[in-house]
C-alpha cells in the first residue's frame, strides 16, 4: 500500500517530472497528429488514385488492343461474372495536344495519354463525375461561389453545358463577324479558322453530324458551313485541368491563382498513332466539353479523355465493324476478392496479350512509397519518444538520490528490496500514463481543430501555411485510428516504464544503513 | 543474572559480532568481538565515542546490517543469516527503529507516517479491507504520544520532539518487541530529550518492551537499567545500574 502511496505523493510533489510528463506528452501528441495527418493524406489519395482506376484492370500489350469488345467483355463476365458490378472497355494510347493561348495566339503542344471511353461505362467502374469541374460547384476562398454547372443527377456525357455552347456560339460569331470584315469569304474563312490543318480535319468535319437544336436568327442568312463552327465537333474531349492551365501569382492580392488557356467549347488537335502497320501519326480536332479534375497532379497534368467510337475511328480500329479495345475495366462487388478476380481472369486470357492487374498492382510504388514515407516517420518520432525515455531515467536517477535516506527509512520499516523496486516502477507507470493521456487529448484535440490552427498560423506568419491550390483540399484531411492511438499510447507508457527500470533497481539495491546516513 | 533466567534464551543477542568497512581501498574494522543480549523486558543503553561502533551494533541487531562474521539470535535462533524477505518481515514485526534524525517520510503526514510500518505489512488489498482498523490504531498511538493535534500536519511543520515522539509512535504501532533506538535525544535539547526519555521509560516499564538505546551521553545513559560499554568496537565494561 505504500507503494500506491507513495508514488502517488512523488507524482503530485516532484515538479521536475513534469518535465518528464511533458516530453512523453509532446512525442504521444506528436505521433498522433502525424499519424492521422498521414493517415487522412494517404486515404484521400488512395481514393483519388482509385478514383480513377477500376478495380481491376485488363491492358493489352499491344497498342492495337485486342478485337471486339464485346466479345471481350462478355468474356470476362463469363470467367468473373458473379463477382463483379461493372465493366467497360477503353482504349488508352499516347498522343499529343496541340491548342492556342487566345491571349498570345501561340500554340503549344504537350505530350498527354489518351483514355478513350464509353462516358456511361465509365462511370459505372468508378466515379467519373466527381473528377469533371462541371459537376464541382466552383469555390473561391473555401466559399460556393457559383453552383455546380451540371446538376448531379445528369448523366456523365460529352455534351457541352449550356454555358460552354453559349461561348463557343459566341465565339464562332465573333470569328465570322471579324472575318467578314476583313472580307474574306467563307470557304477561306474556314480554313482560317481551322488554323491550317490538314485535310483530315476537313473529313472529320464532315462526318460531324448537322446541328439539329442550333438555331440563332443573325446564322440564319449564313452559309451552312459557318454553323457548324458553333456546334461542337464529333471527337470530344475532357482534358485534364493542369494540361492547359498555369499558375501565375496575383501581384496585388499575392494569391496563386490558375490561368486557364482552353475553356469548354474551345477545339484543340489531338495527335496519336494509328493502328496500321507502320504506324502513322493520325491527328484530329476534338471539342473540349469539361475539363478533368481528380486532385492527383499526375492524372490532372497528363490525361485526356475523349469518346470511344471517335478513337476508334480516327486510329482506324474498326475493322468491318469489328473495334478493338487495348483496356477492360472493372468493378468489384468487393474488393478483398481481387485476388481470386485477377488469378481467373490471368487463366481465361493468353498472357502474351494482355496484363492483368488491381488498381494497387498498377500504382504500387507510389502507394508503397507512402507507407514507407509513414513508417520512417513513425519510427523517427517513436525516437522522440525514446528520448523524452532517457530525460525520464535521468530524472528518475536524481529523484532517487534525492530519496535516498526515505528508501532507507522504508527499508529499516521492513520494505523489502521488491517493494521499493514497485514505488519506482509504478512511479513510471504513473508518468507515462499521465504523459500519454495528456499527449492523446492535446493530439486529438490538435487533429480536431487542425484547420482552425492553421487558420491561426497562417494569420501570425502572414502566408499560407497549408496552400489550397498545391495541396487541392480545401481542409487538411485527418484519420483517427483508435488503434494508433492505443499503440502509441502504450508504446510510450512501456517506454516510460523501461526508463524507470534503471533507477528503480539502484533504489532497490540501496543499502539501509547507507542510505540512512546519506546526507 | 540468576539460574533461572540463564536457563531461557535472552530474547535478542548478538554474538562475538565482527565487522569493517570499506574505505576506498583499505577496510576499517568497526566491531572487533562486540556481543551484546537482552532479557525480555530489559532497558539497556550502548555508551560509547563516536566511531566506536555502537550504531552499528545497533543496525546488525535490527538485521540493517549483515555481520561479518558473528551471529544475531531472537529467542535462541538464529536471524542473521535468513533469506532478506524473512530479515525483512523481521524488521516490520519484531524491531521498531528510532533514529537521532527522526526519520520521518517528508511526503507524509504525521498519521501516514505513522501507519506506514502497517501499510508495508500489508497488500493494497489487505490495508483497504482494514484501513479503519489501522488509522485506529494510528490514531491511538499519536494519542499515546500526545500529537493528536498534528495529525494531518507533514513532519516539516513539527517541532524536534514532535517528530520523535512520532517516530516513537511509528515504531510502536507494529507492536514491536525489541525498540532499538540510536541517540533518541541526541538532536534534542535537554528538556525535549528529557520528555523522549521519559516516553520511553514508560514504555519500558508499563508495557515491558525491551529497549535497546545508543548514545554517547552518560547522562542520557544513567536512566537505562544496563549500561553497555563500547570501545573500539569491543565490549569495555558490563555496569548494572538501576534507573
Amino acid at each position: 500500500m505504500y507503494k500506491l502511496l507513495l508514488c502517488l505523493r512523488y507524482l503530485r510533489t516532484r515538479y521536475i517530472a513534469l518535465a518528464s510528463i511533458v516530453s512523453v506528452m509532446l512525442g504521444v501528441a506528436t505521433m498522433i497528429v502525424v499519424n492521422s495527418v498521414m493517415a487522412g493524406f494517404t486515404t484521400e489519395m488512395r481514393e483519388r488514385i482509385h478514383g480513377f482506376l477500376a478495380d481491376v484492370i485488363i491492358e493489352s500489350r499491344d497498342m492495337n488492343g485486342i478485337v471486339d469488345a464485346r466479345a471481350q467483355i462478355q468474356k470476362v463476365k463469363d470467367a468473373v461474372g458473379d463477382d463483379i458490378v461493372a465493366v467497360t472497355a477503353t482504349v488508352e494510347v499516347p498522343g499529343m495536344i496541340n491548342y492556342e493561348d487566345p491571349i498570345t495566339g501561340k500554340t503549344f503542344t504537350h505530350p498527354v495519354q489518351i483514355i478513350a471511353i464509353d462516358p456511361a461505362g465509365k462511370a459505372s467502374v468508378g466515379p467519373l463525375k466527381d473528377n469533371l469541374v462541371s459537376y464541382q460547384p466552383i469555390l473561391e476562398n473555401g466559399e460556393v461561389r457559383h453552383p455546380a454547372l451540371r446538376d448531379l443527377d445528369e448523366p456523365v456525357s460529352f455534351n457541352l453545358t449550356p454555358e460552354a455552347q453559349d461561348y463557343r456560339t459566341l465565339k464562332a460569331q465573333t470569328d465570322a463577324l471579324i472575318l467578314q470584315e476583313q472580307g474574306i469569304g467563307v470557304q477561306e474563312m474556314d480554313d482560317a479558322a481551322d488554323e491550317g490543318l490538314p485535310p483530315e480535319f476537313e473529313e472529320v468535319l464532315t462526318d460531324d453530324e448537322p446541328p439539329t437544336s442550333f438555331e440563332e436568327p443573325q446564322f440564319q442568312n449564313q452559309p451552312e458551313e459557318a454553323r457548324d463552327l458553333a456546334a461542337p465537333l464529333a471527337a470530344r474531349v475532357f482534358i485534364g485541368e493542369q494540361i492547359t492551365s498555369y499558375r501565375v501569382k496575383d501581384p496585388e492580392t499575392g494569391e496563386m491563382r490558375w490561368i486557364r488557356m482552353v475553356q469548354p467549347g474551345d477545339d484543340v488537335i489531338l495527335t496519336t498513332v494509328g493502328s496500321g502497320t507502320p504506324p502513322e501519326p493520325v491527328h484530329f480536332s476534338a471539342t473540349v466539353t469539361d475539363m478533368f479534375r481528380s486532385g492527383m497532379s499526375e492524372y490532372d497534368s497528363s490525361l485526356v479523355l475523349m469518346n470511344l467510337d471517335q478513337l476508334q475511328e480516327n486510329r482506324g480500329m474498326i475493322v468491318n465493324g469489328v473495334d478493338a479495345i487495348t483496356s477492360i475495366q472493372i468493378k468489384l462487388k468487393d474488393y478483398s476478392d481481387a485476388e481470386s478476380v485477377v488469378r481467373r481472369l490471368r487463366a481465361k486470357f493468353p498472357p502474351g496479350a494482355v496484363v492483368v492487374s488491381t488498381w494497387e498492382d498498377k500504382q504500387g510504388l507510389l502507394l508503397s512509397a507512402v507507407e514507407m514515407e509513414t513508417a520512417i516517420l513513425n519510427v523517427l518520432l517513436f525516437m522522440i519518444i525514446a528520448v523524452a525515455g532517457f530525460g525520464i531515467l535521468a530524472i528518475f536517477f536524481m529523484i532517487v538520490v534525492e530519496k535516498t535516506r526515505d528508501i532507507g527509512i522504508l527499508k529499516s520499516l521492513g520494505a523489502g528490496s521488491n517493494g521499493v523496486m514497485t514505488i519506482f516502477l509504478s512511479y513510471g507507470l504513473g508518468l507515462g500514463i499521465v504523459g500519454s493521456a495528456a499527449g492523446v487529448g492535446i493530439g486529438l484535440l490538435f487533429v480536431r481543430y487542425i484547420n482552425e490552427i492553421e487558420d491561426a498560423l497562417s494569420w501570425v506568419t502572414g502566408r499560407e501555411v497549408f496552400d489550397q491550390q498545391i495541396y487541392y483540399f480545401p481542409s487538411i484531411p485527418t484519420i483517427v485510428n483508435p488503434m494508433m492511438v492505443f499503440w502509441v499510447a502504450l508504446g510510450a507508457v512501456t517506454i516510460a516504464v523501461l526508463a524507470s527500470v534503471l533507477p528503480a533497481r539502484r533504489a532497490s539495491r540501496l543499502h539501509p544503513v547507507r542510505a540512512l546516513r546519506f546526507e | 543474572m540468576n539460574e533461572t533466567l540463564k536457563m531461557s534464551p535472552p530474547l535478542i543477542s548478538a554474538q562475538a559480532i565482527e565487522k569493517s568497512y570499506a574505505k576506498g581501498q583499505h577496510k576499517v574494522p568497526v566491531l572487533r568481538g562486540a556481543g551484546l543480549s537482552a532479557q525480555r523486558g530489559e532497558f539497556i543503553s550502548v555508551i560509547g565515542q563516536s566511531g566506536s561502533g555502537k550504531s552499528t551494533l545497533l543496525h546488525v541487531m535490527g538485521l540493517l546490517d549483515a555481520p561479518d562474521i558473528g551471529e544475531v539470535m531472537l529467542e535462541g535462533r538464529r536471524i542473521d543469516n535468513l533469506s532478506q524477505a524473512a530479515r525483512d518481515k523481521l524488521r516490520n514485526r519484531v524491531f521498531g527503529f528510532i533514529f537521532q534524525f527522526y526519520h520521518l517520510l517528508p511526503e507524509l503526514t504525521l498519521l501516514e507516517n505513522v501507519m506506514s510500518p502497517l501499510m508495508i505489512r500489508n497488500s493494497i488489498l489487505g490495508y483497504f479491507r482494514q484501513r479503519k482498523a489501522i488509522r485506529d490504531k494510528a490514531m491511538e498511538m499519536i494519542q499515546q504520544v500526545g500529537l493528536e493535534h498534528r495529525a494531518k500536519h507533514r513532519p516539516s511543520e513539527l517541532s524536534g520532539g514532535e517528530m520523535q515522539r512520532g517516530a516513537i509512535a511509528r515504531a510502536l504501532i507494529s507492536e514491536p518487541e525489541i525498540l532499538l533506538a540510536d541517540e533518541p535525544t541526541g538532536n534534542l535539547d535537554s528538556e525535549t530529550g528529557a520528555e523522549i526519555m521519559d516516553m520511553l521509560k514508560k514504555l519500558n516499564e508499563e508495557n515491558q518492551l525491551t529497549i535497546v538505546m545508543v548514545t554517547h551521553d552518560e547522562k542520557v545513559a544513567q536512566q537505562a537499567d544496563r549500561i553497555v560499554r563500547l570501545e573500539e568496537g569491543r565490549i569495555a565494561t558490563l555496569s548494572r545500574e538501576a534507573a
